[in-house]
């Protein structure tokens, strides 16, 4: 078998780490890493092995409404990255790359700020974080993460990528102002542009309110009313239970003037699904209900994107979420650089997946990169229902000066984000 | 009879035989189309000269890949979702038998006496090596994730395969079936071609945006071709097909959602050209004797015909839904 070409000699790797300087390696040859046996066991003597860390939290989650979805997927995210993970092997096994995959999952009472520390000292600076808005900025600001590259999987939290940001943390999960800004783009091409804004009583469903109303004013459409549940969230699937909503969600619809659609916000997944055939007037539901803005559905199947679902049934025998796909996007975005950028530290990943030219390949039918204001991956955005794929945004016609994905979300003039260095 | 020339009426005849035959076959040659429809899980069959559908073949679920017998005899067709491959009999324009496949085939590849079939396993990570008349599986080779592009080299010597999940172009020996280098290019490679010479592979990446010069003998990438049309982003432009122009000269390249096909010189790899054609074009054929190239497009469900001398789009003709490739039988 003839030499392949695209092998990384450990010898010439060991120096380049040496000229390096104090930039933290992630890449070691195998043959250095013999008491580790994750690494050392299936690598051979001259791969190059990139370790990286799963980092996650069993959070307590509401029940969904629908009997359809489980509770709880207790490896949402990170059978994700197992998948990408495994895809990363497989090609590297022709290439002398090796990545392993550290996992750590901090129970509902335990202490993520503890784990990352534990990771960052065992020299783990490449974390894929799926995390909530606040485990991750205590995460970001620990002094020990000051090298660290963070991948947000998980928080869609418009404040990480506004006056929350931070240099280390790269979002490939979307932000919601991007996520109502490709339904706004869908409801005012289609022109349906009088709004029912209708929205639970949560932090996040006041937050995702905002967004909706953002999207409105960017868009040229008119919220005519807007309207909070304020009911408790009871007891869920409850045995005949349908008799009390279907009187409740018309007593919260009515006696609204005129709307196209109602634009629902609820983000705990508390009433939404309700609203569907129970308005008082005949309209369909969009926003966390309904037709959905996401970074990814299981019903989507364009370019190659079944190949993802059956990869992903076979491992963890179930539907793939979109924090799922973030997951196996985030492994993926490592790889690359790794692979095509030649990337052997963490400041070369760094520079290689912040770059304009970077063109990661997500089945969204076009390359991704990062937003230099605000280290937001651009990124299509699938509009679904429950059982198919409806439109992706950004929109016919709806153009901007230099990416079109930058019609969505906050753009370079509206960014709050100062990164500190 | 009268005649306005009693002398000689037999030149007379001729020259309207003649004028006829060049109202009926201007080109010289004609040539059957087999066009998949990836939705319509059907091949449109057109004939070169009057652009008329002659027949719609009912396949397989998800046709795409197509290739033609080197006899003209059979055209084979990867139907991905029925997880095997449908052989249409040209001279009765119907499938009239099937080979096992492996999973979800996408492209295949014949070799050159057409004994051989080479399929890409898209869902499986593996090339399938197959008898073209028994079926019998000759070998199942494993490779990157995704493999794609499937092409034999002149000298049949080597197969390349193109894995779109792993950014690999992996050349198999046709001999022992075993790999025998594999090759780093830009994110998802989806076609590998030879040139005419069999001296190098050029492999496109959908997402890298570029095409690879591959040199067969080093298996070093010796070139990297980027694209530029103006008002065009860059993240629409898509490199798929690879075609060969009858002397080797050039190559086409359909870009996708660009809607164009890049004209690009062989010996310099400077982008001469970009054609107009239809919306997503994929994949391409030449005409038997070179001068047309069809390129078939899959979102406004027609093939443009260019003329590779003018480098002018001619004529589009519709076909079936979501048309993604297409075979040529003389």
């Amino acid at each position: 078998m003839r030499r392949r070409i695209a092998t990384i000699s450990a010898t010439l790797f060991a120096s380049a780490l040496a000229a390096a300087g104090s930039a933290a390696p992630v890449t070691k040859p195998a043959s250095k890493q013999a008491n580790k046996p994750a690494a050392s066991s299936a690598a051979k003597s001259n791969d190059v092995v990139t370790h990286y860390a799963y980092l996650g939290k069993a959070y307590r989650e509401p029940a969904p409404l629908s009997l359809l979805k489980p509770a709880v997927f207790p490896d949402e995210g990170l059978a994700g990255v197992r998948l990408g993970t495994n895809y990363n092997n497989q090609a590297g096994k022709f290439l002398g790359l090796k990545y392993v995959l550290d996992e750590t999952m901090v129970p509902e009472d335990g202490d993520v700020v503890a784990a990352a520390k534990k990771l960052l000292a065992a020299g783990e600076h490449l974390i894929i974080a799926d995390l909530k808005a606040p485990d991750l900025l205590a995460v970001a600001d620990l002094p020990e993460a000051k090298n660290a590259i963070i991948l947000n999987i998980r928080a869609r939290d418009d404040v990480l990528r506004q006056t929350q940001c931070r240099v280390d943390v790269f979002h490939l999960m979307p932000s919601d102002a991007m996520l109502t800004d490709a339904l706004a783009q869908y409801l005012v091409w289609k022109k349906w542009t009088r709004w029912f804004l209708v929205r639970g009583q949560h932090p996040a469903d006041v937050e995702y309110a905002n967004d909706i109303t953002r999207s409105a004013k960017l868009y040229g459409a008119k919220i005519v009313a807007e309207r909070a549940y304020e009911l408790q969230t009871g007891a869920r699937r409850v045995d005949t239970g349908y008799q009390e909503i279907q009187t409740q969600m018309p007593m919260l619809t009515r006696g609204v003037s005129d709307y196209d659609v109602a634009f629902v916000a609820d983000e705990t997944n508390s009433f939404g699904v309700y609203l569907q055939y129970r308005t008082t007037d005949p309209r369909p539901v969009v926003g966390t209900d309904g037709l959905e803005a996401t970074a990814w559905g299981a019903a989507y199947e364009s370019y190659a994107a079944e190949t993802l679902h059956d990869d992903f049934l076979k491992l963890a025998n179930r539907e793939i979420t979109v924090r799922d796909y973030e997951g196996w996007l985030a492994a993926s975005l490592l790889e690359m650089a790794v692979k095509q950028g030649s990337a052997r530290n963490v400041d070369a990943i760094r520079k290689y997946i912040s770059a304009d030219s970077l063109k990661l390949a997500g089945y969204k039918g076009e390359s991704m990169n990062f937003r230099s204001w605000d280290n937001q991956l651009r990124q299509p955005i699938l509009l679904m229902d429950q059982l198919s794929l409806v439109s992706v945004s950004p929109q016919p016609g709806f153009l901007h000066p230099v990416y079109n994905t930058d019609t969505l979300g906050i753009d370079q003039p509206q960014s709050q984000c100062k990164f500190s260095k | 009879m009268k005649t306005a020339n009693p002398k000689r009426p037999h030149a007379r005849f001729a020259a309207m035989c003649l004028l006829l035959l060049m109202l009926a076959a201007p080109p010289g040659w004609s040539a059957t189309l087999f066009v998949t429809n990836e939705r319509g899980n059907t091949v449109t069959v057109l004939d070169s000269n009057t652009l008329k559908t002659i027949k719609t073949i009912p396949t397989g679920q998800r046709p795409r890949g197509v290739v033609a017998s080197p006899d003209g005899k059979w055209v084979y067709v990867c139907v991905g979702d029925s997880n095997r491959i449908d052989v249409i009999e040209v001279a009765k324009l119907a499938v009239t038998r099937t080979l096992p496949s492996g999973a979800d085939p996408e492209l295949l590849a014949l070799s050159n006496d057409g004994s051989r079939v080479y399929i890409a396993n898209e869902d499986n990570s593996q090339v399938t090596v197959l008898e073209a008349m028994t079926g019998k599986v000759l070998a199942q080779i494993p490779v990157g994730s995704e493999p794609e592009g499937m092409r034999v080299s002149p000298d049949n010597q080597i197969t390349v395969a193109t894995s779109e999940g792993s950014s690999l172009v992996h050349f198999i020996d046709n001999k022992t079936l075993k790999l025998v280098a594999t090759v780093l290019v830009g994110a998802r490679p989806r076609v590998a071609t030879f040139t005419t010479d069999g001296r190098y592979v050029w492999a496109s990446s959908e997402v890298g945006g570029t095409v690879s010069v591959i040199d067969g003998r080093t298996h070093q990438v010796v070139q990297t071709i980027s694209f530029e049309i103006p008002g065009m982003r860059a993240e629409f432009i898509q490199p798929v097909d690879i075609v060969m122009s009858k002397d080797g000269s050039q190559a086409f390249i359909a870009l996708g959602p660009a809607n164009h096909v890049a004209v690009v010189d062989t010996k310099t790899y400077k982008v001469s050209d970009y054609i107009v054609v239809g919306q997503r074009p994929w994949h391409m054929a030449l005409s038997p004797d070179g001068s047309k190239l069809y390129s078939v497009n899959g979102f406004t469900n027609d093939v443009t015909v260019v003329d590779t001398k003018s480098l002018k789009p001619e004529v589009s003709v519709n076909v079936g839904r979501l048309p993604w490739g297409i075979a040529v039988v003389p």
